[in-house]
């Protein structure tokens, strides 16, 4: 879908100099106004641009934010506090950005599902699927940096046990550790290492994402029946199309996210984090960020040694690999459909999936003993079948529906015998003929 | 200079191998101190001893200390505690080392390993969870010893792993009683 021609065309003088110079404005009118993005796209290709403006409303707090928090450990929760009570504004803005934290996750976990249930890895997209995975990775780095910087018990005791995952790792682990603490526990050097990478890392992420915008612009969007675009008519202009449906939905995602900014600003939180970080005490039941959540349930799951390798690296490397996982979806996958509308089988286990990775997120906040543990280690078993045998076997066996045969045809599939009258016509702008 | 000309490595051949090299070594210098200031300071490197007095500790009671960071509990246990950790048959063990920085590094944990000569009422340990660094709870859990509540592990009464996904017996630093009611550690 990627056009190889500009349509663009300088009205104005000033538009003229500039194409001739450095066409910025031709760049942005072929990006994001004469783009022809799919006609058949739902709400759930709106979670791109909500992630967009997450992103940099995280920044934009957050660099407001900088501006009075100390990273000192004998200062750093006190200037919390400071933020919260004296500083103007200053209450609106940390739980902008503590509660942005948790929306930025909540968008790119239904935009990940909603690659996995309509093929969007599948080729020409492995690259766009992977440099998407890249940000997961560094948004969840970058989270649990930002939990460490209020210094409460909670950001000291996640930060003792993440760092302690890779004193799990054979003969270079503990040098490792060390390295990443700057001493023997986690202490000043830690906290201000944090602050520094964790205002580095969302402009990796804004880096990262350009090369994500690069890519899709280059194979083009996938679409809700996952055919391919064929012709003209499969398409509509980004600008107006797609901007308002972007916009209506930023606005009902904001929208959730003002609710739980001023009715609910602790909700996701942990109370115990309102304690100042103590060295010698562990919270009597640690757990992470809710958006952690399945993962650490699947690092306590392994309480056995596999072999050679004892439980705490086992734990570690299962934890590591779930999320590896998913860079490996775009072969994992053998079926030559790409959306699950199409795939009656992929349909039921990728609810199943959703279903267990909910339940994992539930175990992960729940105390590691008795039957907790064994349903922990079930649903890992599913988490990791999922992906390892039905994503590559389902392909093979499943037996898909017809396709129809562009996306045209199946836009007006669906609205056989629907609107004659022009009034529906113009509501509904994609399916017109 | 064409692929095809046979040459004695020329001068043009030694600028590019001396250039090439000179870039690696030079990357390398570079990017060393970058790593290096990562690692622990002196300051926290310099080593530090304490001295504890546990002339207060009735048996069954504890005090923790901090040391290097981390916390050391002082255990003087009961009878019973005793009678339990001397009971277990060292094939049940999860970690048969004993991992008591006093005695050589492949000790047997059996109860006596974990404690020191004379004084095996006593319990001198790191008190930081093998598995990701949590401090478990003392006097609790299945074998009566420590639980960790971040992930379930479950030491016995001599701080051995027992139960959950810790992979080690705690630590038991250098230490030595200097008179019968002072402890250094360190």
């Amino acid at each position: 879908m990627s056009e190889g021609h500009s349509t663009y065309t300088p009205k104005t003088g000033i538009e003229r100099w500039f194409d001739a110079r450095m066409p910025l404005p031709r760049l942005i009118y072929d990006s994001f106004v004469a783009y022809p993005v799919p006609r058949n796209l739902n709400y759930m290709w709106t979670f791109g641009g909500i992630l967009s403006i997450m992103l940099a409303s995280q920044i934009l707090t957050g660099i407001v934010l900088a501006m009075h928090y100390t990273s000192d450990t004998n200062l750093a929760f006190d200037s919390v506090e400071k933020i919260m009570r004296d500083v103007n504004s200053g209450w609106l803005l940390r739980y902008l950005h503590s509660n942005g934290a948790s929306f930025f996750f909540v968008a790119v976990y239904i935009h990940i599902f909603r690659g996995l249930f309509y093929g969007s890895y599948k080729a020409p997209r492995e690259l766009l699927w992977i440099l998407g995975c890249i940000i997961y990775l560094l948004m969840m780095a970058t989270g649990f940096m930002g939990y460490v910087l209020p210094w409460g018990q909670m950001s000291f005791w996640g930060a003792t046990v993440i760092t302690g995952f890779f004193s799990a790792i054979p003969l270079v682990g503990n040098w490792i550790q060390q390295l990443l603490l700057g001493g023997f526990a986690v202490d000043d050097p830690t906290l201000n290492r944090f602050f520094a990478l964790h205002y580095l890392l969302p402009f990796m992420i804004a880096g990262v994402v350009v090369l994500h915008i690069w890519a899709l612009h280059v194979v083009g969007q996938s679409n809700p029946t996952g055919i391919e675009v064929k012709s003209k008519t499969d398409t509509v202009a980004f600008t107006p199309y797609a901007t308002i449906k972007d916009a209506f939905g930023m606005i009902v995602f904001l929208f959730f996210f003002a609710y739980f900014v001023f009715y609910l600003p602790n909700y996701l939180g942990h109370p115990d984090n309102y304690t100042v970080a103590n060295p010698l005490k562990t919270p009597a039941h640690i757990v992470p960020e809710w958006y952690f959540l399945p993962f650490y349930a699947i690092l306590r799951a392994i309480t056995f040694n596999i072999g050679p390798i004892n439980s705490k690296l086992g734990g570690v490397l299962c934890m590591f690999g779930a999320i590896a996982m998913l860079f490996l979806v775009p072969w994992l996958d053998t079926s030559k459909v790409r959306s699950a509308v199409y795939r009656p089988w992929y349909k039921l286990f990728f609810w199943l999936f959703v279903a267990d990775a909910i339940l994992l997120g539930w175990l992960g906040s729940q105390p590691a003993e008795g039957a907790y543990v064994f349903m922990a280690q079930m649903a890992t078993l599913f988490y990791f079948a999922f992906f390892l045998v039905v994503m590559p076997v389902l392909g093979l066996i499943e037996t898909p529906r017809r396709l129809p045969n562009s996306i045209t045809e199946a836009v007006l599939e669906k609205n056989k015998g629907g609107s004659g009258h022009p009034a529906g016509a113009t509501a509904a702008p994609e399916t017109k003929g | 200079m064409s692929a095809t000309d046979i040459h004695d490595p020329n001068r043009r051949d030694f600028l590019y191998v001396a250039t090439g090299m000179a870039a690696v070594v030079g990357a390398g210098a570079v990017a060393w101190p970058f790593i290096d200031q990562m690692r622990p300071d002196a300051s926290t490197l310099a080593l530090a001893s304490v001295e504890v007095d546990v002339s207060s500790l009735q048996p069954g009671s504890s005090l923790i200390v901090k040391w290097r960071g981390k916390p050391v509990v002082v255990r003087n246990r009961t009878e019973k505690e005793m009678k339990d950790g001397e009971a277990v048959n060292l094939a049940d063990l999860k970690d048969p080392i004993a991992r008591n920085a006093n005695l050589p590094a492949d000790a047997p944990a059996t109860d006596a390993n974990r404690t020191t000569p004379g004084k095996e009422a006593w319990m001198v340990m790191v008190q930081v969870c093998t598995h990701l660094g949590c401090i478990p709870l003392g006097q609790e859990g299945d074998f009566g010893g420590w639980f960790c509540p971040c992930h379930g592990s479950q030491y016995d009464t001599a701080g051995r792993i027992r139960k959950g996904p810790a992979p080690e017996n705690m630590a038991i630093p250098v230490f030595k009683f200097i008179s019968d009611t002072k402890i250094l550690i360190g």
